[in-house]
């Protein structure tokens, strides 16, 4: 053999070391998702249903942030507006037109805070850093004032009683059971897209933007177009999400539009562990839980205090979150 | 046959608030050249170098590619015409693979980079190609190592190999052999002269000896004018230039052409 066979030979073999090593991980997260999976289905003979639902919508909105802050490297403190503005059309079609099947209600409500994603995008993408967070910020307190006088949106007292309707005319979502399968489909469905984001074509060139921008411009892609794109996929997501919260508690209100709720979503985001698959959802169960539970208990008043502690906590103790802080171990250990 | 000049600058000026660093700088270079841009510190170089790969947008003058005004473009629209810069800190992805480094710039080619419904599967059909880059470069068996593991001048050797995927007409390289040990210099030296084969290279290098080893032709800026161009023994026995190198340096330049 030719030195040159000899190294063709080594480079099929590389080939084949690191393409068994992929498929090795790959089956072993499909085992890890086929078993949440399992306990997603029978979750709610354990827990109310209704909380359940509320956490992954808040697990999806969290997903959906992290798409952009963890893969694109974007800190928006604006996302709020993306959330109100799902809920706020949903809510308002679903109370005005009768005849509106729920899916098509929700489908709006994700378009028009797609459009508005485009809009933000469009004005803050050539930004970075803390100038970024300043623009999505500002456009997003533009948004809540809109929100707050505009006759649509019942203002203050924010829209009630919105019917949940029927799935495609076929399944009543006033059933709790029954829109909490709905819910959890809808959620999985958000999830496996922003799976998809990340490992695809695009998410290959997102992760050699947000490692070294310069590069990336340099190796002739158009960064911002790039950017742009994560952060409408981000904004549709989380429009998706508010769009369900609105259906599954009947009710849109200013506190989805409020700059609390894009605060709210960078914590759930950095406890769980920004940039890791799944850290979103377990940050968003942690805030969820926390906070259903302290405002119902005689610590009420002192739910945002304990999660700032929290928070803090998070910040200076372990930076790369719950989950990355379990990686790591596991990493170290196995 | 008169030369062709596939880089050319005309009247090319750079002003930061009154300042000149780069003052109508006409530079040609020559197709399958390796060409020099050296100069002491604070010459404009780097200034130049980012001028020309459209880093910076220059005060006036013009940048004609391969007979065509660039001026106007952005960075990423030149790097598609074939004009493609390193950088002088390495310039690598960190957390992804060797072999990922490689793909996502030959990935640019297929056009897909918009595509967030389909499986990164479709890229390894860029695989093959991309370990054969690796293998140009010495880095086959890092092919699966997360980059920022490797060592400083392996990591110069990858981004080369980035760039080199994009198979540029033109390679604009800052300062290759910043930072390196003597090993690693030899190293970057057969690297670049491998890679200028069929290509034009311009590069920024501070090390006068890669120059001497390197480079057809030296253009030696000193405060942001162009004080001296032609070979390495013509510059190097210019008394502007070793005036403008002052004492040490000079007898630096003697090294480099010995």
């Amino acid at each position: 053999m030719t030195s040159l066979e000899i190294k063709a030979g080594a480079r099929v073999l590389q080939t084949q070391v690191v393409q068994q090593r992929e498929q090795a991980a790959v089956r072993r997260k499909r085992w890890f998702y086929l078993a949440l999976f399992g306990v997603a289905l029978v979750a709610p003979l354990a827990v109310y249903p209704v909380f359940l639902m509320k956490l992954l919508c808040f697990a999806l909105f969290a997903c959906a942030f992290n798409l952009l802050l963890g893969y694109a490297g974007l800190l928006s403190f604006g996302h709020a507006a993306f959330l109100a503005t799902g809920g706020y059309v949903t809510g308002f079609l679903l109370s005005h037109y009768s005849g509106l099947g729920t899916e098509l209600g929700i489908l709006a409500g994700t378009l028009a805070s797609t459009l508005l994603g485009l809009g933000f995008g469009l004005l803050a993408i050539r930004r970075q850093g803390i100038y970024f967070a300043m623009i999505t910020l500002a456009l997003a307190q533009l948004v809540f004032f809109i929100y707050m006088q505009a006759p649509f949106t019942g203002g203050e007292d924010g829209l009630h009683g919105v019917p949940r309707g029927q799935l495609l005319g076929l399944f009543d979502l006033n059933d709790n059971l029954t829109l909490y399968y709905f819910v959890l489909a809808v959620f999985m469905l958000g999830f496996a897209m922003i799976q998809r984001t990340i490992h695809s074509p695009y998410g290959q060139v997102l992760k050699a933007i947000r490692e070294n921008e310069p590069r990336a411009i340099s190796l002739g892609y158009n960064v911002d177009a790039h950017k742009l794109l994560a952060f409408v996929i981000s904004a549709a997501l989380t429009g998706l999400a508010g769009s369900t919260k609105t259906v599954v508690f009947q009710l849109a209100s200013l506190t989805d539009a409020h700059w609390h709720m894009s605060g709210e979503v960078i914590l759930m985001t950095l406890l769980g562990g920004v940039g890791t698959v799944i850290g979103p959802f377990v940050g968003a169960t942690v805030v969820v839980t926390l906070q259903s539970y302290l405002s119902n208990g005689p610590l009420g008043e002192w739910v945002h205090v304990i999660l700032g502690v929290i928070f803090v906590l998070c910040v200076l103790l372990f930076r790369v979150g719950i989950v990355g802080w379990v990686l790591k171990l596991a990493r170290r250990n196995f | 046959m008169s030369p062709e000049f596939v880089l050319e600058t005309r009247g090319l000026t750079k002003e930061f608030r009154g300042f000149t660093a780069v003052d109508s700088v006409d530079l040609r270079v020559q197709k399958g050249h390796i060409h020099a841009l050296i100069g002491p510190n604070g010459a404009g170089k780097t200034t130049v170098f980012n001028l020309l790969s459209k880093f910076l947008a220059p005060s006036s003058g013009e940048i004609i590619y391969q007979g065509k005004p660039i001026t106007g473009l952005q960075p990423n629209q030149i790097a598609r015409l074939g004009l493609v810069r390193s950088f002088q800190i390495s310039a690598v992805f960190g957390h992804m693979s060797v072999l990922e480094n490689v793909r996502v710039a030959l990935q640019r080619k297929l056009g897909n980079s918009f595509h967030f419904w389909k499986s990164e599967r479709s890229l390894e059909a860029l695989n093959e190609r991309a370990l054969q880059m690796l293998d140009e470069v010495g880095l086959l068996e890092f092919a699966d190592t997360l980059t920022i593991e490797l060592p400083y001048g392996r990591k110069r050797a990858l981004e080369l190999a980035t760039t080199l995927a994009l198979d540029p007409a033109v390679l604009l390289l800052d300062e290759p052999t910043q930072g390196m040990g003597g090993e690693d210099v030899e190293m970057v030296i057969g690297l670049v002269r491998r890679a200028a084969v069929g290509r034009t290279v311009l590069m920024v290098e501070h090390n006068l000896s890669v120059v001497s080893q390197l480079c057809d032709r030296i253009t030696v800026l000193a405060r942001g004018a162009i004080l001296a161009e032609g070979d390495y023994a013509s510059v190097s026995a210019n008394p502007l230039v070793r005036e403008a190198y002052l004492g040490s340096e000079a007898a630096v330049l003697e090294e480099g052409h010995a």
